[in-house]
């Protein structure tokens, strides 16, 4: 049973590479949830810059760890090992389209994030694994390639991160900020009606989450503009204060 | 770029995705209707009179799984050659299924383990990743898995009709699978999961090959061709009470 002695091989080779992918994965999802977190502290904070700078550096991290992941896949297919890295990629997917919303009110494509995962070949040497480059010829460039599931998924977790952003800037005493989010939400869910049930399964379970931040942002919105033309300008910033408290009332009925 | 297009370029992507889906899907139906045609005519062999003919049967078994490479040949062209595992479910099924029977119908014709690369002959694809569409190794193993428990009915039937040292051999045969496949370590997933049950195989085989000792049944039959093994399980004891 000699053959089973290279089968051995082949399986634990296999399974190795897929653990490292998911601890990888994991990695992404860590920072990427931190990123956000971070993003979240940029509304009407004074120092906005700062924050997306750090956003920037702390996303750059992620992306290392992504190119380390790209790493592991060459030569593979990647679908092979999908399963281990999509969790990661959503989540990544999440943050860079959040930021990039802060910075230019507008969705990221998938192809925008793409041509960020595309790495050079300059510090491969340090970083590779001893199973990722036994194959003879390497491409110069590689890069890692977030499927449309992956980018929808990710874009349908933006909105929930909207949803609390919009929230938390009511709070804040921002009142311009509501509208366009609600705005730029029901664009993206008329997106994802639009694709409705052609998607997979995970997108349209996706969907009814979408609808409740919708409902969310549009109701704040309503309510803003209801109590906003009552109330004189000056007094404002008082009404702001206790409003958030008013907001999560009416989410709790609605 | 506004975020309606984006919508539109994506869900034409997904439109294209599940049309390739459905293309495999009918390949595959055609895939699983020889499969069944293929199994039906090796069924032949656990009943009495199919013993006679094994070879005529897997001559058959062989001229159908020419239809399969040419309805392999043309799932190849439904997808792109470096997506497979991407679609990998659509056939993961069929293509265990089909390992089974190319390698049932090698061990009938040689008694011997089919190895990956002949099935990946008989099937007209590679063995290899790097070549295109390939037989991926837990798909491989789970054929041969199948394989096991047919051949422990098999032993079971072969005794009723009378053929009383087929049992001896599948067993050495199948000892052997459950000692290579006690070298993986496998995961715990669909794989281990066949394996898990490749021990009742064993266990009811070695209760046939007992149930032959005991009775001397085995005597003519390992006098005949399996001295070694002869030797080994028989005493003088069980030669004199000769049956």
């Amino acid at each position: 049973m000699m053959s089973f002695k290279s089968f051995q091989l082949e399986l634990d080779t296999r399974h190795d590479k897929y653990e490292r992918l998911v601890k990888l994965s994991r990695d992404i999802t860590i920072e990427s949830k931190r990123t956000i977190f971070l993003l979240h502290r940029f509304t009407s904070a004074p120092n906005g810059e700062e924050i997306l700078n750090e956003s920037e550096v702390k996303l750059d991290a992620v992306r290392r760890k992504i190119k380390q992941v790209a790493q592991e896949l060459i030569g593979e297919d990647m679908y092979q090992f999908h399963r281990a890295i999509s969790p990661g990629l959503q989540e990544y997917v999440e943050a860079v389209s959040f930021q990039y919303f802060i910075k230019t009110r507008s969705l990221i494509s998938v192809e925008e994030i793409n041509k960020q995962l595309i790495f050079t070949t300059e510090d491969r040497e340090e970083t590779s694994n001893t199973t990722s480059n036994s194959h003879d010829k390497q491409p110069h460039t590689w890069s890692l390639k977030v499927t449309p599931v992956d980018y929808l998924l990710g874009v349908a977790d933006l909105t929930g991160e909207l949803m609390r952003l919009c929230i938390g800037s009511v709070g804040n005493g921002d009142i311009d900020t509501p509208f366009e989010l609600s705005q730029f939400l029901r664009q993206i869910y008329d997106g994802f009606t639009f694709i409705g049930n052609t998607g997979p399964y995970e997108v349209s379970k996706k969907l009814y989450t979408l609808k409740q931040s919708l409902a969310k942002v549009e109701n704040a919105c309503y309510t803003l503009k209801v109590r906003g033309s009552e109330i004189p300008k000056h007094m404002l910033a008082d009404v702001f204060s206790t409003k958030t408290e008013l907001i999560d009332q009416e989410e709790g009925l609605s | 770029m506004s975020v309606s297009d984006m919508f539109i370029a994506l869900q034409g992507a997904l439109t294209a995705d599940q049309d390739i889906r459905e293309e495999i899907r009918k390949v595959v139906q055609a895939l699983e209707q020889t499969a069944r045609e293929i199994l039906t005519l090796l069924q032949g062999v656990h009943q009495g009179a199919g013993f006679q003919d094994i070879p005529k049967k897997c001559q058959k078994a062989r001229e159908h799984f020419g239809t399969v490479r040419t309805q392999l040949e043309s799932l190849k062209t439904k997808f792109p050659t470096d997506q497979y595992y991407r679609f990998h479910e659509h056939w993961r099924f069929v293509l265990q299924r089909l390992v089974f029977l190319a390698a049932f119908v090698v061990y009938l014709e040689s008694e011997t383990l089919v190895t990956r690369e002949a099935v990946a002959e008989i099937l007209g694809i590679e063995a290899d990743r790097e070549r295109g569409f390939h037989l991926d190794i837990e798909d491989y193993l789970s054929g041969v898995l199948t394989l096991a428990s047919e051949l422990a009915r098999l032993a079971v039937n072969s005794v009723t009709a009378g053929d009383y040292s087929r049992p001896l051999r599948i067993s050495t045969f199948i000892n052997e699978l459950d000692s290579g496949f006690r070298l993986l370590n496998l995961k715990n997933d669909s794989l281990r999961k066949r394996y898990d049950g490749l021990k009742y195989d064993v266990k009811k085989i070695e209760e046939v090959v007992y149930d032959l000792s005991i009775r001397g049944l085995n005597k003519e039959a390992t006098v005949a061709e399996f001295e070694q093994i002869d030797t080994y399980l028989i005493g003088l004891k069980m030669k004199d009470s000769s049956f």
